[in-house]
């Protein structure tokens, strides 16, 4: 931890100790977490005082933590098992409860001081739901809809909250773990129809490299130190 | 009296100065906009949803085709950030290797952005002069990587592998004369070495070439100067970086501010413009150019003396060598896993940015220890410069709009991702 980050921590902690909480990372990188309720008056803060002056938000990112640290095959029984040799397709099924399924990430980034932030937000209810932070960083903007095209993830207050990425009149939000890879719906030339036609996808999902988790020693520092999120 | 309205227009996606599949729809009071509305999204592949799928290895070569003109520096950012969480650090010659190629692929980049910039506007001239020097460049990336454009030789640990030594040659042919072939070979008698030198002691006479064409140019000038002005402020909100920040009068370049491989060993300069315009930005690109070529002389020579490994020598994480793999079972075994099921990389999340030609292009990862990533999130350039169209062409010309879209040197590739 170099000391310019260490003396970013500490303002950022000493100022913000009831808001945000630390996320501890082996690397050279800062963290916080945010609960959705104030989140527009921590980053109007992390925007505007002065030690920290974080005058642009580089990006904005969703995260979708449905399946996280699951994996196709359990390495520890294969040992004295063996690996079936192939992997069923399933999809993670959505839980009971959404919470803590969704969040966003912002990265700020501190030109007059030379500093980042990463700040994330889970999203309680469903439909997810965050306020905006457009009015603050204008260039949330298009991060936002992209957010809210491939996630679903609503922004209170966003000005013009439309999909950005996808088709027009798209259904579904694909980048969630439980949109498939290859699509719900397929598009064709349909000669006799004279138009293009949307059909159901005609070809089935496999996995060709199964996700696999291994315990490795090298890493069980890092093993430690991973948020234990989802 | 009939009520007056504004006129609605849609611009592209199959328009030649949309550069690739820019939907705008733009409302047009006569000829001065009014407001534009880019639809994008026409060429989304989803790149970090398939990344999702797959081992880390398998989406280097989909860097490539993000930014489709400077392959080789997205390639940086993404093994930097697996490089960054699994807590390695390529070979010193490695990593220069990659300072050069991150150079050379920004003159590609600029030359391919001038060029077209200027056919946007009406200097064809200009164009033909910088393919031809993009071509030696395409040349260079085939000797070293077999692909002119999509190259995938950053491995995480490395570089796929060292500089060859011998330059492939023109082949005699029935259209070309012996003596054309034996001038087009002239340079590629030696090493690639050789032949990047030969290119960096040209490549500022050409420099020179397109800006007598350009920069004092009446037309040039009064289609560029004073268009799509960006105060420091808006630039900083907007969420500005590279060249279009620096255009603006901001100082601010990653390779000098948070220094990445070997930037910190590179003298060069920081290009910065006053008014904002898209004339000081096409004169903070053209000075990039000329310092790029300074950066590619320093490299050249630190590699000539500097012989040594460009991958780490870990088969965890690189691939043991192909003689080692047919005559050694320890190697074998590491091959197969590497090549079937990649590496695990541990729990945790990063964030790598590197000095993109366009911008700060970064990749936000988050690993949940399997050997594929949880998340990959591209922060591409381009679609921050986008975002802000709107706000830069309000109140000019349809005209000056073409400039404005050229002088943001949007690529759809990453835009759209």
């Amino acid at each position: 931890m170099s000391a310019v980050t260490d003396k970013l921590a500490g303002y950022v902690e000493a100022r913000f100790s009831d808001t945000l909480k630390r996320v501890p990372s082996s690397m050279d990188q800062l963290t916080y977490e945010v609960s959705a309720a104030g989140l527009r008056e921590v980053c109007r803060s992390l925007r505007d005082l002065e030690p920290l002056h974080f005058e642009q938000l580089m990006d904005v990112c969703g995260v979708d933590y449905l399946g996280y640290g699951e994996a196709d095959w359990q390495t520890e029984d294969a040992t004295r098992t063996g690996f079936s040799r192939g992997v069923d397709r399933h999809l993670p099924q959505a839980r009971e409860r959404t919470q803590r399924r969704f969040a966003v990430v912002y990265h700020l980034l501190s030109i007059r001081h030379n500093q980042r932030l990463r700040l994330r937000a889970f999203c309680a209810d469903e439909p997810p739901m965050l306020d905006s932070v457009a009015d603050i960083w204008a260039s949330a903007n298009w991060f936002e809809r992209e957010v809210f095209d491939l996630y679903g993830i609503l922004f209170n207050g966003h000005p013009d909250l439309r999909r950005i990425l996808t088709d027009y009149g798209f259904t579904g939000h694909p980048f969630r773990k439980d949109f498939p890879l290859s699509g719900n719906v397929e598009v064709r030339y349909d000669p006799e129809k004279k138009r293009v036609v949307y059909e159901p996808v005609s070809i089935a999902p496999r996995v060709l490299v199964p996700r696999v988790i291994r315990h490795d020693p090298r890493y069980e520092e890092a093993f430690k130190e991973a948020p234990k999120n989802a | 009296m009939p009520e007056i309205q504004n006129f609605t227009m849609n611009f592209g996606p199959q328009h030649p100065a949309a550069h690739g599949v820019l939907r705008l729809v733009l409302e047009m009071d006569g000829e001065v906009i009014t407001k534009a509305d880019p639809h994008i999204g026409l060429l989304h592949r989803a790149t970090e949803k398939l990344a999702e799928s797959k081992p880390y290895n398998q989406s280097i070569g989909y860097m490539d085709r993000l930014d489709y003109v400077s392959m080789m520096c997205n390639e940086h950012a993404y093994v930097m950030a697996i490089e960054k969480l699994l807590g390695i650090e390529p070979p010193i010659r490695a990593q220069y290797i990659r300072v050069m190629f991150d150079e050379l692929t920004r003159i590609t980049n600029h030359l391919l952005w001038l060029g077209a910039h200027g056919l946007d506007i009406g200097a064809m001239t200009v164009f033909l002069y910088c393919f031809r020097e993009r071509e030696d460049i395409m040349d260079m990336y085939e000797a070293v990587s077999g692909a002119r454009m999509h190259a995938t030789y950053y491995r995480p640990g490395g570089v796929y592998r060292d500089l060859p030594e011998c330059m492939p040659q023109y082949q005699k042919s029935r259209f070309r004369s012996k003596g054309d072939i034996r001038r087009m070979n002239q340079a590629r008698q030696g090493s690639l070495l050789d032949f990047i030198e030969d290119f960096t002691r040209r490549f500022p006479q050409c420099v020179d070439e397109y800006e007598v064409l350009l920069t004092d140019n009446r037309i040039w000038k009064q289609r560029t100067v004073g268009i799509g002005v960006v105060t420091p402020e808006r630039a900083l909100q907007l969420g500005f970086s590279g060249p279009m920040l620096r255009g603006s009068g901001i100082e601010w370049d990653l390779r000098k501010k948070q220094p990445y491989a070997v930037y910190e060993q590179m003298d060069f300069d920081i290009p910065v413009g006053m008014n904002g315009d898209c004339y000081d930005r096409y004169l903070v690109r053209i000075e990039e150019m000329r310092q790029s070529n300074h950066i590619v002389r320093q490299c050249i020579n630190w590699l000539r003396k500097n012989p040594g490994p460009v991958s780490l020598e870990d088969h965890k994480v690189t691939p043991p060598r192909r003689e080692q793999m047919k005559s050694d079972m320890e190697s074998l075994i590491h091959h197969f896993k590497y090549m079937t099921e990649g590496y695990g990389v541990p729990a945790g999340e990063v964030y790598a940015a590197i000095e993109h030609p366009k911008g700060e292009f970064g990749i936000y990862m988050i690993s949940d220890g399997a050997n594929k990533p949880f998340r990959v999130k591209i922060r591409a350039a381009g679609f921050a410069h986008l975002a802000a169209l709107d706000e830069m062409v309000r109140g000019h010309m349809l005209a000056d709009l073409v400039a404005i879209i050229g002088t943001q040197d949007i690529v759809f590739g990453e835009v759209d991702r």
